[in-house]
């Protein structure tokens, strides 16, 4: 074997015109980026505030930009794939062959759980979290910084896959024996486990350090019980991580053992079981759809709340709700494969309890609308968002009791069908309330408002275009298409799928409203910022700050006596107060070591997806050597002086006081 | 979010002995629970392939209970040891705390070098982790539990030198902690891994 390992010029696709293609516009806008960076003298700014950083606004605002790159080349996939689907009727080749169209479809999964809602979430969960229980950062924050650059390396690794080697073949879940090295034998396997290992172990972290900051950091006053509704639906996602995500680091640990070492927990011989691993990975896959819905849940309860002006309904129906489903997520997981051929009596009991879930789901949607019964709802972007979700999520869960009942399960299992009902959950829930999320904190993280206009129109083409895009497919799984087909010979297929490509097109044209929404309100941020810090007259914590936050949040740690922290300050008169005097701050440092070690990391991955062992193991001594510095290092932290505090505090006040 | 900051003082200037995370161990111990729940995966993952043995060998013909016996015996006799040395740690006894690692460093030593032997000598008879289901879930879930014996050697190691040249400060104090929440941590799983594979596979 060479020095490479498995690695040689043969891994570049020269053959592939669309991955050059890629590659060239990447590489040019690459360049062009670089080229911007270095002409308005950017580069020093990018790595002293934001790469190196460990506050955890900058690194939530770090994810949810990984997050909306990785929204791009996700929904490329997903355009891609529509298209063939359109152009390969009547028995049609297409014009992705098999071997690339498979690959299109695993990424998209991957990219679009993993590496877009994931980090989308996570980046919210960043900013908002310590806000809102009067912290001024998380309980590790350099372990923050370290989570980060894990999950970016994972992602660095799948999209190197695109043009060294490939990406595996095998849908997003991987199965075995098909992930196995009998039929997978090329390094697309290996890209997904190396990936998803990487980003999984600082997701992991990430949960760690949340339950640690939010079980000990709260503001003096705020008992578990008045935590602000978006910060407990985020601590049940981050016990569901901390529970589920080690289930992952294991499964994927033994599939690579069998891929290297010759084992045989999921191989045809050797006694192996296959269906071990479908059972490990829907044991965290099932809570990781819970993790990326919780959050979700609650920014829709903060924006209803906030525009309906009114306090949430059922607070506490609200928490006991989100723990039901979080407990329940963790015992359904067998519904993912009702027809492995359990007993009736074992899928009976999946089904029943999968049903169950609708219950406390069905209470969280009704106290949204007690809220805004008898409210003044303000129909802003966020609203819009929170009103599409509640008819658009509806619909998904109503079609999850349906796949809920085994029998009917069998008829629809990997179908079209479920496809549609997936995307129309995490879409529809997730998706939107991120997207509200982000319309919602915008001004508090960027200091100015996105524009109304374009922000409206994202919503419109969004909603329309899920519809248009889903709704067919519901359709086609009733009519017997199967998932991940890549071209089809039935004419009555054909109606459905040319609506579903239209409405792809109206989601892009979503996306496209979007981007333009960033630039436009990027370049006419002067004349909407946002002085004040409350521009939608907020409840909790996070409002009570300038919009950006000083980078220490709070000059005074605030004592707090109400679920609506902030509410309860503005009526009681104590926001805003001007102090005579401030205590020094003590605060942490940013260091290049979390990019240290988990660019060895990274390193390692891809020395072991090509087999270069040399490599792997330089890269695992590195991160090793890096982790130790960064443990001797004595200089990490420092104080802000009374007097600095004062300025920043005077400042935000003033413009307070301008309005 | 100007990250100007004028009029700043370095902390480590004016304090020496601050504690800059004051949640180390609730967090370790955060850390832990997740790792258990990696264990009890690949627990379960045995529970279902031992029986697997796909013609070969099964756990009654090749587990020696003395063997393991003894092995055990030196695990857990290091957590008791790790323990006196907490005790010399708080009490800043740095010779005692010293001797005491000392001690459990070699009988951590003694258990991995046991381990080694038992696994080596499996393999050279033929019965390698890629011979059956039931030991690649064996190999999987002992030498899982190896591994984390090795790292929390590694990091003893690292602590001897810490205590050796900077004494028993707070943050010492907190990471031998840790270490030992971690040491007694991987005593119990032991216990787990003991008595599920060893004691009722040989019988």
């Amino acid at each position: 074997m060479s020095i490479l390992g498995k690695l040689s010029l043969d891994a570049i696709p020269f053959h592939e015109p669309i991955l050059i293609a890629t590659f060239s516009v990447i590489a040019i806008a690459g360049l062009v980026l670089a080229f911007l960076l270095i002409k308005y003298n950017l580069l020093g700014i990018l790595w002293r505030d934001w790469l190196t950083s460990i506050d955890h606004k900058r690194l939530g605002v770090m994810y949810i930009v990984l997050a909306l790159i990785m929204l791009l080349r996700g929904f490329a996939d997903a355009i891609m794939m529509r298209l063939q689907l359109a152009l390969a009727t009547n028995g049609d080749p297409g014009y992705l062959p098999p071997h690339h169209y498979d690959q299109v479809f695993t990424a998209h999964g991957v990219i679009m759980i993993i590496f877009m809602a994931m980090p989308f979430m996570i980046g919210l969960m960043n900013i908002v979290v310590p806000l809102q229980i009067g912290a001024r950062d998380v309980a590790f924050p350099f372990l923050n910084n370290l989570s980060f650059w894990l999950t970016a390396g994972g992602a660095i690794l799948i999209n190197v896959s695109l043009f060294v080697g490939e990406f595996a073949k095998t849908g997003w879940v991987a199965y075995p024996p098909l992930a196995g090295l009998q039929f997978s034998p090329d390094v697309g396997v290996d890209y997904y486990i190396w990936a998803l290992q990487i980003s999984g172990i600082g997701t992991t972290l990430t949960a760690v350090n949340f339950l640690a900051t939010v079980f000990k950091m709260r503001a003096p006053g705020m008992k578990l019980m008045d935590m602000p509704i978006f910060t407990w639906t985020c601590t049940w996602a981050n016990i569901l991580i901390a529970a589920s995500f080690p289930i992952l680091t294991a499964v994927l640990a033994m599939l690579t053992l069998d891929r290297y070492l010759d084992f045989h927990f999921f191989t045809n011989d050797g006694g192996g079981n296959s269906m071990m691993y479908i059972n490990l990975f829907w044991a965290w896959g099932h809570p990781e759809v819970y993790i990326l819905v919780l959050p979700a849940f609650g920014i829709f309860s903060e924006v209803v709340s906030t525009f309906t002006g009114k306090r949430l309904f059922g607070y506490k129906s609200m928490v006991w709700a989100t723990a039901s489903i979080s407990v329940l997520g963790f015992i359904v997981w067998l519904h993912h494969f009702f027809t492995m051929g359990s007993s009736a009596n074992v899928n009976a009991f999946f089904g029943v309890m999968t049903m169950i879930i609708a219950v406390p789901t069905g209470v969280k949607l009704f106290n949204w609308l007690f809220t805004m019964y008898r409210g003044r709802l303000r129909i802003t972007v966020p609203v819009l968002w929170t009103l599409g979700f509640m008819v658009t999520f509806t619909i998904g869960g109503m079609t999850g009791v349906l796949l809920a009942v085994p029998g009917a399960d069998y008829v629809l299992h990997n179908s079209l069908f479920l496809i549609a009902h997936f995307h129309n959950t995490i879409i529809g829930g997730a998706v939107f309330g991120y997207l509200a999320g982000f319309a919602f904190w915008f001004p508090k993280v960027m200091g100015f408002h996105l524009n109304v206009k374009l922000g409206k129109a994202a919503f419109w083409c969004w909603l329309v275009g899920f519809f248009m895009a889903f709704m067919p497919l519901y359709v086609l799984g009733f009519l017997g298409m199967t998932r991940r087909l890549n071209h089809t010979d039935n004419p009555d297929f054909n109606i459905w799928l040319y609506i579903a490509l239209v409405g792809a097109f109206i989601i892009m044209a979503g996306i496209v409203c979007q981007l333009l929404q960033l630039y436009v309100s990027f370049r006419d941020r002067a004349q909407n910022l946002d002085t004040t810090g409350d521009p939608w007259n907020g409840h909790t914590l996070e409002w009570s700050t300038a919009s950006p936050p000083q980078y220490y949040n709070f000059a005074e740690i605030p004592t707090v006596s109400d679920i609506d922290a902030f509410t309860d300050m503005k009526e009681k008169g104590e926001a805003y107060v001007r102090k005579d005097s401030y205590a020094p701050i003590h605060m942490p440092k940013n260091t290049a070591s979390g990019m240290a070690i988990s660019g060895c990391i990274t390193v390692m991955g891809f020395a072991l997806i090509w087999h270069i062992w040399w490599l792997a193991a330089l890269g695992l001594l590195g991160s090793f050597v890096a982790l130790v510095m960064r443990v001797y290092t004595k200089d990490i932290d420092y104080y802000v002086q009374p007097d600095e505090v004062a300025r920043i505090e005077n400042a935000h006040l003033d413009n307070v006081a301008k309005g | 979010m100007s990250t100007t900051h004028m009029n700043t003082h370095d902390a480590h200037d004016e304090h020496h002995d601050h504690d800059p995370a004051p949640y180390n161990v609730f967090g370790f111990w955060l850390y832990l629970m997740t790792d258990c729940l990696l264990f009890a995966s690949v627990f379960a993952t045995y529970a279902v392939l031992f029986m697997n043995t796909a013609g070969g060998v099964s756990g009654k013909e090749i587990f020696e209970l003395d063997f393991v016996l003894v092995e055990t015996a030196a695990l857990l006799l290091s957590s008791i040891t790790y323990g006196f040395a907490m005790i010399c740690a708080h009490n800043k006894n740095k010779k005692g705390t010293l001797s005491w690692l000392l001690m459990t460093f070699a009988l951590g030593a003694v258990f991995i070098a046991m381990e080694i032997y038992e696994f080596h000598h499996l393999i050279v008879h033929g019965n390698g982790p890629q011979t059956s289901a039931f030991l690649t879930a064996f190999f999987t879930l002992v030498g899982t539990h190896g591994l984390h014996v090795t790292a929390g050697l590694i990091w003893m190691f690292i602590m001897l030198i810490e205590v050796a040249k900077t004494g028993l400060g707070s943050r010492t104090v907190t990471r031998l902690s840790c270490l030992s929440l971690f040491w007694h941590f991987l005593d119990v799983v032991w216990i787990c891994v003991f008595t599920v594979v060893y004691l009722m596979g040989a019988i």
